[in-house]
C-alpha cells in the first residue's frame, strides 16, 4: 500500500472569512498525493502549500485524528465525512479515489451550525441538548457501590452501542430537516437502557426533545443520518427516543410521577 | 562522565516541600481531609474558581466544584468540552476492588504503581490513588457509563501491562471516551443549573499572579481574537500532557503545553519534565504526511503476541515465516510478564529490535503484533467483542486487516509523567494555582502503568482537587477579588498582546509547523527512548539555535482578529521550544536511569535501567529565572528537588523477567 500515489486530484475547498461573510470555493490541484493519506492530511498538505506562498491556510476542526473525538467533520462530495461507511473524515483515506478525481470539501450545512470560518462550524447547539438532560443527576461521592447493581451483559453492550456517538454533527448535516434526532436519541437510549438512568427517564426525554426542537428540525424517518453516522448509531435510537417520549407524555397525562 | 558539564546548564536551588502528612500512608488522606478547613454551603457561591481544560480531570473537577456550589469559570480550546484527548484512552481504568479471587488489594495496587514508576513518585500520592480507585468506579457506574459486564451482570475486568492481576475496568475499547462523556455530562448539568459557566474556544495564554497568589488567567478568544483577563480566588490547570512536543505522538493535534508552560514562567515549578512514556503499540510512521502515530491499545497485548523475524532484513510475508524463525522477544526477555511487560521495558525492547535491523513493513520500522494464535484459541466472536473496533481502526488507518495479517506496531511518544510540580494537595509552587491529571507530575513516577491515567485524572478531578481547592478557598473568604483593571492584570494582558504581535511581526519564511517538525526530530533522536550525556548536550545547543531561528524566521499567516490556527500553533511551538530545552537539561541533570528515562551510561549487564537511589531518589522541580531563554541571555535554569522517602516498601530493582 505504501509508496503509491494518486497522480492528480482536483480539490475544491469552501473558504469563508466569517459567519456573515460570503463564501466561495477555492480550487487546488494536488499532485502525487500518497494513497494512505486521510482527507484531513490532504488538507494539511494543501495548507502547507498555501502557507509556503504566504496565504492563510484553510481553517478546519480536527483533534485526535483517530476517529473518536468528533471534532472533525465536513462534507466530502456532498456526503458528511466522505464515501467510506462508519468512518469520520480523519480516517477517510485517499485510496478510495482515483487519478483525476474531483473532491469538493465544504462545511456541514445546517441552520443550527453557523459557519465560523472555512470548514469550521459552531455545533454548540448539541451541547445545549446534553445540558438539558443528557446525564444522570448524581453528585460526586454519593454513588452506591458499583457492584450492587448488576447489569446484564447484552444490556450493557446495547447501551454501549448507543453511547458510541462522537458528537460530530454529521447526522444533522445529512438530514433534509437538519434534525439532531439521532444524536439526541442515542444519549436518551443509552441512559434509558442503563438502570442508573431509570429514575430520570421521563424528565430527561421531555427536556432533551424540547431542547432539540428549539435548535433543530424534526425527524421524518428518512434515515439519512444513519447512513452518515461515523459511529454506527442505528435508527433504533430514534425509535427508542419516540417510545420514551410517548411513555413520558402518557405518564404526565395520567398524573403518574416517577 | 555523564552530566560532566551540567553546571553550565543549571544551578541547584532550595528544596521543595511536598507537605506530605506524617501519618502512616494508609491513613494519610483521611488525616489530611480532617485537617483541611471547610466552606459553609451558603458562602460557596461567593468564591470563584477558574478551571482550565475540560478533559477528564478538568471537567470532573469543575462539575464537582459546581455541585458543591462554588462559582466556576471553565475554559477549553475545543468547541465543546466533550472533545478533550481523554476521549482517546482506549483500554481501561484501574481499580483494586480487592474482592476477586486473584488476590488483588489496595496495597498490591499501590505497590504495582510505585514499582511501575520505578520509585520516582511520592508514595502517599500513589497510596491515595489506589485507595480512591474503587470510589471512582462507583461514581462512573452511577453516571450510567456502560462498563463491560460479565454474563451474570458483574463488572468485567482485564489485565494490563506491569501487573499480574485483573483490575482494569473497561467499556469496549472506548473507556476514555465513556469516562470523558460522563464527566462532560456532569459538567453540562452544572452549566445548565448555573454554578459553572462554560467558555469554549478560549485558549489560556498567561497566568495572573497578584501578591504572590494565583488570581486569574488571560485568554485569547480563538474566534474573535479578543485578549482579556479573568479573575478568581483560585485557578486549576487540567490541560493535559505535552507529548506533542515531539511533533508526531499519540496525542491529539491541539494538545499542547502552553497553559502549563505560561504558568511555569510565572513561577510554577516544572516536575521531572524529561519523564516521557513511549507507548510500545502505536502505528509506525508510513509517510511524512502522516499527521500522528495512532495508538493501538495496550489491551491488545492481552491476546496479541509481539514478534520480529530472527534474521535481520527478512522481508518475507509474515505468513511465510515459520514459528522457529520468529523471535517473540517480549516473551523471551520477560517470561514472567511476557507480552504484558510494562511500557518502558516493552518500548525499549522493540527499539533494540528495530535498531538491529529486524524491523518489519515497507520501511522496516515496526514489529508484528499477531492475533493468529488468539483467534484460533478464542474464536472470532470473542476477539470481535474485545477488540473489534481496534481492528477496524487499524484497518481504516493502514488498509490491512488484522484478521489476516499481523498488525505492525512501533513505540511513539505518548504520556508525560512530568508536569507541573504539585504538593500532596495538588497545589503548585504558586499558592492558589492547582494542577491535576496529566498536567501535573503526580502519581506515575518515571513510568506510568497502563490504565492508570484515566484513574489519576478521575481521582484528581472528582476527589482530590475539589477537597483541597475548597480548603484553599476557605482562607480567601471575604477577600476582595482584584479588578480586571488591576495594574498586574493590565500588565499580563499587555504581555500577551506584545507576544502575539511579535509572533505575527517576524514575517519570516518558515511556518510554525516546520519548526515543530525540526524540534520533534531533535527530541526524538536525543531525548527519546534512549538518552546519552553527549547527545543531550548537543540537543540543548540544537534546540537553542532552533529557538533563535524561530524568532527571526517564523512566518505566521493572517492576523490576530479572527480564527487563526497558524497563530495558535505558533504560540504553542514557541513554548515547546523553551520546554524542549528544559527536558534535555533535566535528562542531562538526572545522572541515572529510571523507568522511561534511560541513560546509556547507566544500565545493568542485561540492558535494564540502573537507578541511583543515593543521589536521585527525588522529584526534580525546575524553575526559570527572569530573562531565561531570551536571545543573548545566559541565565541558567534552577533545579530544586523534593526528596522521596519510602516508608512502606523498600525500593527494589524492578524485574519483570
Amino acid at each position: 500500500m505504501s509508496g503509491q500515489t494518486i497522480r492528480r486530484l482536483t480539490v475544491d475547498v469552501w473558504r469563508q472569512a466569517g459567519p456573515d461573510a460570503p463564501g466561495a470555493f477555492e480550487r487546488h490541484c494536488v499532485q502525487d498525493a500518497a494513497r494512505e493519506m486521510s482527507v484531513l492530511e490532504l488538507l494539511d498538505q494543501i495548507n502547507e502549500a498555501l502557507v509556503a506562498r504566504g496565504d492563510e491556510p484553510v481553517a478546519f476542526d480536527s483533534d485526535c485524528r483517530e476517529g473518536i473525538c468528533g471534532a472533525c467533520g465536513c462534507l466530502v462530495n456532498g456526503t458528511p465525512h466522505g464515501p467510506a461507511d462508519v468512518t469520520p473524515v480523519c480516517l477517510q483515506r485517499l485510496w478510495q479515489f482515483d487519478d483525476g478525481d474531483h473532491l469538493v470539501l465544504e462545511p456541514f450545512r445546517a441552520r443550527a451550525f453557523p459557519v465560523v470560518r472555512d470548514l469550521v462550524v459552531d455545533r454548540s447547539a448539541l451541547d445545549a441538548i446534553i445540558a438539558a438532560g443528557g446525564y444522570v443527576s448524581v453528585a460526586t461521592g454519593t454513588a452506591p457501590p458499583a457492584a450492587a447493581t448488576a447489569v446484564g451483559h447484552e444490556l450493557a453492550e446495547s447501551a454501549m452501542d448507543m453511547a458510541a456517538c462522537i458528537g460530530c454533527g454529521a447526522c444533522v448535516a445529512a438530514c433534509p430537516n437538519a434534525s439532531a434526532a439521532l444524536f439526541t436519541g442515542a444519549k436518551i437510549s443509552q441512559l434509558a437502557l442503563m438502570p442508573q438512568g431509570n429514575p430520570e427517564r421521563d424528565q430527561r426525554v421531555l427536556a432533551m426533545v424540547s431542547e432539540q426542537e428549539i435548535h433543530f428540525g424534526s425527524c421524518s424517518n428518512m434515515g439519512e443520518c444513519v447512513a452518515a453516522c461515523p459511529a454506527g448509531i442505528g435508527l433504533g435510537s430514534i425509535a427508542r427516543m419516540n417510545r420514551e417520549l410517548l411513555r413520558a407524555r402518557w405518564h404526565r397525562r395520567i398524573g403518574y410521577r416517577r | 562522565m555523564g552530566g560532566m558539564n551540567i553546571e553550565n546548564y543549571r544551578d541547584v536551588g532550595t528544596r521543595v516541600d511536598g507537605r506530605v502528612p506524617m501519618e502512616p500512608i494508609a491513613d494519610a488522606w483521611a488525616v489530611r481531609k480532617l485537617e483541611l478547613p471547610l466552606v459553609s454551603p451558603a458562602n460557596r457561591r461567593r468564591l470563584r474558581v477558574i478551571v482550565v481544560g475540560t478533559g477528564l480531570a478538568g471537567a470532573a473537577c469543575a462539575a464537582t466544584l459546581g455541585e458543591l456550589g462554588y462559582g466556576v469559570d471553565v475554559f477549553t480550546l475545543h468547541d465543546s468540552p466533550r472533545r478533550a484527548h481523554s476521549v482517546a484512552a482506549q483500554g481501561g481504568i484501574n481499580a483494586s476492588r480487592g474482592s476477586a479471587a486473584d488476590n488483588d488489594s489496595v496495597e498490591r495496587f499501590f505497590r504495582d504503581t510505585l514499582r511501575g514508576g520505578d520509585f520516582r513518585a511520592r508514595e502517599a500520592d500513589v497510596h491515595r490513588l489506589a485507595e480512591l480507585s474503587s470510589l471512582v468506579i462507583d461514581h462512573c457506574a452511577a453516571q450510567g457509563i456502560p462498563f463491560a459486564r460479565e454474563y451474570g451482570g458483574a463488572l468485567a475486568t482485564r489485565s494490563f501491562g506491569g501487573v499480574q492481576v485483573s483490575r482494569t475496568y473497561y467499556a469496549r475499547s472506548q473507556t476514555g471516551q465513556q469516562l470523558q462523556l460522563g464527566a462532560y455530562q456532569s459538567l453540562m448539568r452544572q452549566v445548565h443549573s448555573g454554578p459553572c459557566t462554560l467558555h469554549p474556544r478560549m485558549e489560556m495564554l498567561d497566568l495572573l499572579v497578584v501578591d504572590g497568589e494565583a488570581a486569574g488567567i488571560v485568554t485569547r478568544n480563538m474566534v474573535t481574537g479578543e485578549i482579556r483577563p479573568w479573575i478568581a480566588h483560585a485557578v486549576v490547570l487540567a490541560t493535559g500532557g505535552y507529548g506533542t512536543v515531539y511533533f508526531s505522538s499519540t496525542l491529539a493535534k491541539s494538545s499542547n503545553a502552553t497553559a502549563t508552560w505560561r504558568a511555569h514562567r510565572r513561577g510554577a515549578a516544572m516536575g521531572n519534565p524529561s519523564f516521557v512514556q513511549f507507548h510500545p503499540t502505536s502505528l509506525p510512521m508510513s509517510s511524512q504526511w502522516q499527521s500522528k502515530t495512532t495508538l493501538m491499545s495496550e489491551s491488545l497485548r492481552n491476546d496479541g503476541r509481539v514478534w520480529v523475524p530472527v534474521r535481520a532484513g527478512d522481508s518475507r510475508d509474515p505468513s511465510q515465516i515459520p514459528h522457529e524463525e520468529r523471535d517473540y522477544y517480549l516473551e523471551r526477555l520477560y517470561p514472567a510478564y511476557g507480552n504484558l511487560a510494562p511500557r518502558d521495558a516493552a518500548s525499549r525492547a522493540t527499539k533494540q529490535q528495530l535498531d538491529s535491523g529486524r524491523g518489519v513493513g515497507p520501511l522496516h520500522n515496526g514489529a508484528y503484533l499477531d492475533f493468529a494464535d488468539a483467534i484460533e484459541r478464542l474464536g472470532p466472536a470473542a476477539i470481535t467483542e474485545r477488540y473489534g473496533n481496534l481492528f477496524k481502526l487499524y484497518e481504516a488507518s493502514t488498509g490491512e486487516s488484522p484478521w489476516r495479517v499481523p498488525m505492525r506496531i512501533a513505540p511513539a511518544p505518548h504520556f508525560t509523567m512530568g508536569g507541573l510540580w504539585v504538593d500532596y494537595n495538588a497545589m503548585t509552587t504558586v499558592p492558589g494555582l492547582f494542577a491535576g491529571g496529566e498536567a501535573s507530575v503526580a502519581y506515575h513516577g518515571a513510568n506510568r502503568l497502563g490504565a492508570n491515567s484515566l484513574l489519576s485524572a478521575c481521582v484528581d478531578g472528582y476527589f482530590v482537587l475539589p477537597t483541597t481547592v475548597a480548603a484553599y478557598l476557605s482562607q480567601r473568604l471575604g477577600t476582595d477579588l482584584p479588578s480586571t483593571h488591576h495594574p498586574a492584570a493590565e500588565q499580563v494582558v499587555a504581555d500577551v498582546q506584545e507576544r502575539t504581535s511579535r509572533l505575527l511581526g517576524v514575517q519570516g519564511r518558515r511556518s510554525p509547523l516546520v519548526f515543530h517538525r525540526q524540534l520533534g526530530e531533535i527530541l526524538r533522536g536525543r531525548c527519546g527512548l534512549v538518552r546519552s550525556a553527549e547527545g543531550l548536550e548537543a540537543a540543548v545547543d540544537e534546540v537553542r539555535s532552533l529557538r533563535t531561528e524561530f524568532w527571526s524566521d517564523v512566518f505566521v499567516a493572517g492576523d490576530s482578529g479572527h480564527l487563526n490556527q497558524e497563530l495558535e500553533r505558533a504560540g504553542r511551538v514557541a513554548d515547546f521550544l523553551e520546554l524542549g530545552e528544559m527536558m534535555c537539561v533535566d535528562a542531562l541533570d538526572r545522572d541515572e536511569s529510571c523507568g522511561a528515562h534511560f541513560r546509556v551510561e547507566h544500565q545493568t549487564a542485561d540492558g535494564e535501567a540502573r537507578r541511583d537511589d543515593t543521589r536521585w531518589s527525588c522529584v526534580s522541580a525546575w524553575q526559570t529565572p527572569c530573562g531565561w531563554g531570551e536571545p543573548g541571555e545566559s541565565r541558567r535554569l534552577i533545579r530544586r528537588a523534593e526528596p522521596l522517602e519510602f516508608t512502606n516498601i523498600q525500593p527494589g530493582t524492578r524485574s519483570y523477567r
